[in-house]
């Protein structure tokens, strides 16, 4: 990775707790534009809590308090007063398991259309088609745009719900553990479309499969009880790491 | 035979008790209706006003009167307790207030289930006066409406408790704004709870005799505007039921028997209209 490579999302000093039971410390962390960006650590470590922090999603919880500073192309997004839908907005989200809306396979990726845009009905269909065929899912389903998105194979919810998602044109595309609830060639397809993706959006994935991390990343966070250990691109964190909880994670000691 | 599969049988034959008692109940209501009911059930009966001597058991009259009344009492009001309600119910959510307060409101919606019907009526009866009008349809919509609102809000608030957080995260990431999400996405999710609010709120309303027995009046005619008092099937049927003459006593069995297939109707008409949305739900 270049160092001269755009920031996306920046943390300083991130701190988010849950019922006064803190979940993140201390954050800081950057995370470079239009890169995979992996954010690993064993289970309860915060991961997602992190993830959820940048779309602001946390706050529909009871009881959050978030302190610090996120910065999105340079401007803090905890700021009060802020439009939230269209900071969400700029965030896709893939989460662990797959939400379709409760509506056709078309009303899904059209969903976000609608609520965005004064698009006529055929520019929403050339949209729907084209974001379809983005994640490879258009061949599957062009003959049942109108049946209901709960009829899809899990696989095929996922990418349906990577599709809308890129249909409201983000910045980035968050993902949960997105391959988790998946077959492993379904997880393949995912993993696959993660990698096309980062072309044009910024992508932060979490995972808690090392593997996975060192299959896709750019750049690698680890987490590990709510605390950044160490962060950097891809081969030197996993070549050639500097902090010794790192290593042990790498090799399997902690999990 | 050991403890445990002694253990296993007697709460084996516990529970078929308590079914039997259930199901057999709501078997013995529904034949006894009908076996009481069905000989006086005629063309007639449907589709003629009661008169004075149709009390008296000498023929003539119908309970038309009731069975317009009845629709145009519990419709509107499980109507209006529907709207209420629904925008209650969304409004309770994590999303839009925080949970104590919810809380509270639960509880008060709770209470206000508790209470008799009859204090609904007595309530809006003591206004009625106050106002200085007269039963009416008007009234007997808003005793109806009061007591179905936290029946239907408390049955929807449920079903869309249980909608999965990541639905909603997912509608919210795509930029939905609170109020997009809620009217948009929830309730298609939650239809199926919704409905059943509904179905029970109409149930209830349409069954209720004490909230529009002083607030609706009771009259031969059909109403021909909301400021009409009106008779209703429940208060037809406590009308007949009283007298003295076993034919008349028959009718009211057999307005009973109007009455339920009026619901049984209602309730299957809805529940098939809304196997078109239902395929639509996220498991």
């Amino acid at each position: 990775m270049s160092t001269e490579s755009r920031i996306q999302i920046e943390t300083k000093n991130l701190n988010v707790s849950f019922h006064d039971h803190v979940v993140l410390q201390n954050i800081d962390i950057k995370i470079p534009a239009k890169k995979l960006t992996a954010i690993i650590g064993p289970s309860g470590c915060g991961k997602t809590t992190l993830l959820k922090s940048f779309n602001r999603l946390l706050e529909i919880q009871d009881d959050v308090k978030i302190a610090g500073q996120i910065l999105v192309d340079g401007k803090n997004i905890l700021r009060p007063h802020l439009d939230v839908p269209d900071i969400r907005k700029k965030m896709g989200l893939l989460s662990q398991k797959p939400y379709p809306l409760p509506m056709s396979i078309r009303d899904n990726v059209a969903y976000g259309l609608r609520i965005h845009s004064n698009k006529n009905k055929d520019e929403i269909e050339k949209t729907v088609e084209h974001c379809l065929q983005e994640v490879g899912l258009w061949n599957e389903v062009k003959g049942r745009l109108h049946d209901p998105a709960s009829q899809l194979s899990v696989g095929q919810q996922q990418r349906l719900c990577l599709a809308r998602a890129i249909a409201v044109e983000p910045e980035v595309v968050l993902c949960d553990e997105p391959t988790s609830a998946l077959d492993p060639l379904a997880a393949q397809q995912i993993e696959k479309l993660l990698l096309k993706l980062k072309k044009d959006y910024t992508v932060v994935l979490v995972t808690h499969t090392l593997r996975q991390a060192k299959r896709v990343a750019d750049y690698v966070i680890f987490l590990y009880f709510g605390m950044v250990i160490e962060q950097g691109p891809a081969d030197i964190f996993f070549n050639n790491p500097k902090n010794p909880e790192t290593k042990a994670y790498l090799s399997g000691e902690i999990s | 035979m050991n403890k445990r599969t002694l253990e296993e049988n007697i709460f084996k034959i516990l529970m078929m008790i308590s079914i039997s008692l259930v199901v057999g109940s709501l078997i013995i209501i529904v034949a006894l209706v009908i076996i009481n009911g069905a000989p006086a059930l005629s063309l007639d009966l449907l589709t003629q006003t009661s008169s004075g001597e149709f009390y008296l058991g000498a023929g003539g009259g119908g309970i038309l009167n009731a069975i317009v009344g009845s629709l145009l009492l519990a419709l509107p009001a499980t109507g209006l307790a529907c709207l209420i309600g629904i925008a209650i119910a969304l409004y309770l959510q994590k999303d839009f207030i925080h949970s104590w307060l919810a809380g509270f409101i639960r509880f008060s919606l709770d209470i206000l289930w508790g209470i008799p019907s009859i204090i609904y009526g007595v309530f809006c009866f003591l206004i009625m006066i106050y106002l200085g009008m007269s039963a009416s349809v008007m009234f007997g919509i808003i005793a109806l409406t009061l007591l179905e609102i936290p029946i239907i809000t408390r049955y929807m608030d449920e079903s869309i408790k249980l909608v999965p957080i990541g639905l909603k995260e997912g509608a919210y990431s795509l930029g939905s704004t609170k109020f997009e999400t809620a009217v948009k996405v929830v309730p298609r999710q939650a239809l199926p709870g919704i409905l059943a609010g509904i179905l029970l709120g109409l149930g209830r309303g349409i069954g209720d005799a004490a909230s529009i027995l002083f607030t609706a009046g009771f009259t031969n005619r059909i109403p021909s505007s909301i400021y009409d008092s009106t008779a209703a099937l429940p208060t037809m049927i406590f009308q007949l039921s009283t007298s003295s003459l076993p034919v008349v006593r028959q009718k009211a069995s057999a307005t009973a028997l109007v009455l339920l297939i009026i619901v049984f109707t209602i309730s299957i008409l809805s529940r098939t209209l809304s196997k078109r949305y239902m395929k639509h739900v996220i498991k």
